[in-house]
């Protein structure tokens, strides 16, 4: 089932797919073999003439053997999927690292419109240029953003990248990707936002570093040439 | 003990406006199981759009999905686990003639029964029924512009809180009689473990539902007079809302499970023919989820915009609820040890529900993890896991409990061939419908979309969802052995005192019980479970009889009664 999983193109990606590898290694064992052991018991224990059941009311030593022992080893599995799982959170979701790029994502019903920091770095300057449901990055940098809704919830769903965040009316919530990958995946909406939720579709392009500085430069010429004019279009790189 | 209420004669007062617990149970369940054709009706349109993407639109695709969780939830496992077996068992296993308070018990029903007319009439207004998610989060509920849909979504909240009102009164109700009205002798420790669960689940839903009638009024006050609690540009928050929900909605799936589970506790000893393998424990184990149930909920919100350092705690408080539910399941399966099962159509759905429950809480520990959860957070993954706790709950117990109790509502057996022939269906089926969407979400196919087949990176999932669409057609169709056996035995064999020659009260008087519900006032003289005590007696030694050494005459015509 898990070779199911598309293709990861970022840095954390394979973190998440670890743990999700963790996991399946350790629940499917204990889920065959409490299956087994429900199968084996109906199968051995079914009404049979003349035999009569017996009387186990469970004293303390056959419940820490058969139901104690099982369960202190589910809390130390547990635990260990958590210390696991605890620290790849931290990396994805707590810590946001220093950037080299930085763009606002903004949601509404029902498109994705994504606003570049231009040459200064920072956002709301005169130099911010916008796309609409195409967000280009360079590939091994580490793309901050900010992310924004306009009306109702949206979520910021890019499969290739591992990476899910809601995005909620009133907030800016920072975080951060790296794709290692150059190529053109898919974005797409994962919080119901109204009639539009299924077509509210991006596209995430990746390419080199040098090609995303040639296009930014492009675009920031076109816009100014266009005389500050907001630039809304799917320029090429 | 006696509520002292005689037995009406009049037509309406007997099986309408009765306060009689078990009239009042038969109309939860039938009401609950009406729903549940409309709730299933829905999954086959939202299934069906989703495989033949074709004519639905967007807009009633959404209004499929919300309705079709809404109803299951709240107006089929509410309705049937809690309130139905609730009232039909708790005075009779604990040896009372009705609920604490008969009136109030009428109350609750008709309140429940309006809810589901206003739940009805929402699909006929204009705008139609609500679209936005049975979770209803805003600022989508919040504003009728996002949605298009004025009163679909305003009469939804008031369903919504007419049932809560409906369903307090009658927890109030399962409290109070099993605190005061058990039998003379039958202390907390001799109840059967379904009083437990169900007094346990009534507390947590009474203690957690509070919060989200709050959260409901606020709503309606943001949708009709535009007060803003949940609007940001008027100091509002949308994530107030999802707090105040699943502060209730995490205990809500336990106050479901928990009563399910004491259906299962009941049918695996009687048909296995053992003794609780723990009972005690498994009682502390019931009070302990329930517990920490009150501190799970923001793991459906690790995504959700919340401050990110809340994950990892409550990702641990999730993931530790596990291990109480572990060593319940595991203290079910250990009862089998030794037995004599007899797979009676109860049982098959008994042990179904236990094969089935053991992959839903495995999956959970998937979204339990907040790392794995940024990836498999609404997806079919999710949607999967849950259902393979939600459909084990609200069917499987429920249809055990139907076939096992049967006797107790309408004085006669069901089919068992038949019963035989919804299992196998229903077990094949839902698995069907199940298996596939686990991979889908694997897949990372989101949740909520109505045409999957837009995304290139779903175009190899789409035979998926068609398998899944045939499963949900399969397992639709096999629910019509059930509701021709469950009308057609009504008038089936007569069934004796104690057809399963069990333990517990219910099974001491007529089948019916009639109005008062027994002959003569029981007293407990031991603990719910005496199955197959050492010795050459009977292998079932009832709560009622006093001397377990030796049989007495009223035993004994039990006994040859059943014979």
């Amino acid at each position: 089932m898990l070779s199911e999983l598309p293709e990861n193109i970022s840095t954390f990606g394979g973190d998440i797919d670890n743990v999700l590898t963790i996991i399946w290694w350790i629940t499917i064992p204990w889920l065959v073999a409490a299956e087994a052991a429900l199968l084996y018991l109906v199968v051995k224990y079914r009404a049979k003439d003349g035999v009569r059941a017996s009387w186990l009311p469970a004293s303390a030593r056959q419940v820490a053997i058969w139901i104690m022992l099982p369960a202190a080893l589910v809390t130390v599995f547990d635990v260990y999927i958590e210390v696991c799982s605890a620290s790849v959170w931290h990396t994805v979701k707590e810590e946001v690292p220093a950037h080299d790029q930085l763009v606002r994502i903004e949601g509404r019903q029902f498109a994705w419109t994504f606003t570049y920091a231009g040459e200064d770095g920072l956002l709301d300057t005169e130099d911010d240029f916008t796309t609409i449901n195409e967000l280009y990055v360079p590939s091994n940098k580490v793309v901050r953003f900010h992310l924004e809704a306009l009306d109702v919830l949206h979520s910021f769903w890019v499969p290739v990248l591992r990476l899910k965040q809601d995005a909620v009316p009133g907030r800016t919530i920072p975080g951060w990707f790296e794709a290692t990958r150059e190529g053109d995946y898919e974005i797409a909406c994962a919080e119901l936002c109204g009639a539009g939720h299924t077509v509210m579709k991006g596209r995430l392009k990746v390419v080199t570093p040098e090609r995303f500085l040639d296009w930014s430069a492009t675009t920031i010429e076109r816009k100014r040439l266009a005389q500050n004019k907001p630039l809304i279009g799917q320029e090429q790189p | 003990m006696s509520t002292g209420h005689a037995e009406p004669q009049s037509f309406l007062r007997k099986y309408i406006f009765s306060v009689d617990h078990k009239v009042i149970a038969k109309q939860y369940m039938i009401t609950g199981l009406i729903m549940a054709l409309a709730g299933g009706f829905l999954a086959y349109v939202l299934r069906a759009q989703l495989a033949w993407p074709g004519d639905l639109e967007p807009h009633a695709y959404n209004t499929a999905v919300t309705m079709h969780g809404t109803i299951m939830v709240f107006w089929v496992a509410m309705p049937v686990l809690v309130a139905g077996f609730g009232n039909l068992l708790v005075p009779l296993m604990i040896g009372a003639d009705d609920m604490a308070f008969p009136r109030l018990n009428m109350i609750s029903y008709w309140t429940f029964f309006l809810s589901s007319l206003v739940l009805i009439a929402s699909f006929l207004v204009p705008g139609g029924a609500a679209g936005g998610g049975w979770t209803a989060y805003p600022p989508l509920s919040a504003d009728a512009q996002y949605l298009g849909q004025f009163w679909g979504v305003n009469l939804w909240i008031l369903a919504v809180a007419l049932e809560f009102v409906a369903f307090l009164m009658g927890g109030i109700n399962i409290i109070t009689t099993a605190m005061n009205m058990r039998a003379r002798g039958m202390s907390m420790w001799d109840v059967p473990l379904l009083v437990w669960e169900l007094v346990v689940a009534s507390i947590v839903f009474l203690l957690s539902v509070g919060p989200l009638i709050a959260g409901a009024v606020m709503l309606l006050a943001d949708r009709t007079i535009g007060t803003g609690f949940y609007a940001p540009e008027a100091g509002g928050d949308p994530l107030l809302f999802q707090h105040l929900f699943w502060f209730f909605g995490h205990p809500e799936v336990y106050v479901l499970l928990l009563p399910a589970m004491g259906i299962l506790g009941e049918i695996i000893c009687a048909c296995s023919r053992k003794t609780l393998f723990g009972y005690r424990m498994i009682v502390w184990s019931v009070i302990i989820a329930g517990l920490l149930s009150f501190v799970v909920w923001a793991h459906h919100q690790f995504v959700s915009g919340i401050d990110p350092r809340l994950a990892t705690p409550f990702s641990i408080t999730t993931i530790l609820i596990s291990v109480p539910f572990a060593v319940h399941i595991f203290a079910f399966i250990a009862t089998l040890y030794g037995g004599s099962i007899r797979f009676t159509s109860a049982m098959l759905f008994a042990l179904g529900f236990l094969a089935l429950f053991l992959i839903g809480g495995v999956t959970g520990i998937v979204n339990g993890s907040a790392a794995a959860d940024i990836y498999v957070h609404d997806t079919y993954f999710v949607v999967a896991h849950f259902h393979y706790t939600l459909v084990p709950i609200t069917f499987f117990a429920t249809f055990a409990g139907v076939y096992h109790w049967y006797p107790k509502m309408f004085g006669s057996m069901m089919n068992e061939t038949l019963g035989y022939i919804h299992f196998l269906g229903t077990f094949v089926f839902f698995n069907l419908i199940f298996i596939p969407q686990f991979t889908l979400g694997i897949m990372g196919h989101h949740r909520r979309i109505s045409d999957p087949r837009i995304y290139e990176y779903l175009q190899e999932g789409q035979f998926l969802q068609v398998l899944s669409t045939i499963g949900v057609i399969g397992l639709l169709v096999f629910q019509l052995p059930f509701i021709y056996n469950f009308f057609a035995s009504m008038r089936g064999k007569p069934a004796a005192r104690n057809p399963w020659n069990a333990t517990t009260f219910e099974w001491n008087t007529a089948s019916p019980p009639p109005h008062g519900n027994f002959d003569a006032p029981l007293v407990a003289h031991r603990g719910p479970y005496e199955y197959s005590l050492p010795g050459d007696g009977p292998d079932w030694m009832p709560q009622w009889l006093p001397t377990p050494e030796q049989p007495v005459t009223s035993d004994a015509t039990v006994a040859s009664e059943d014979a």
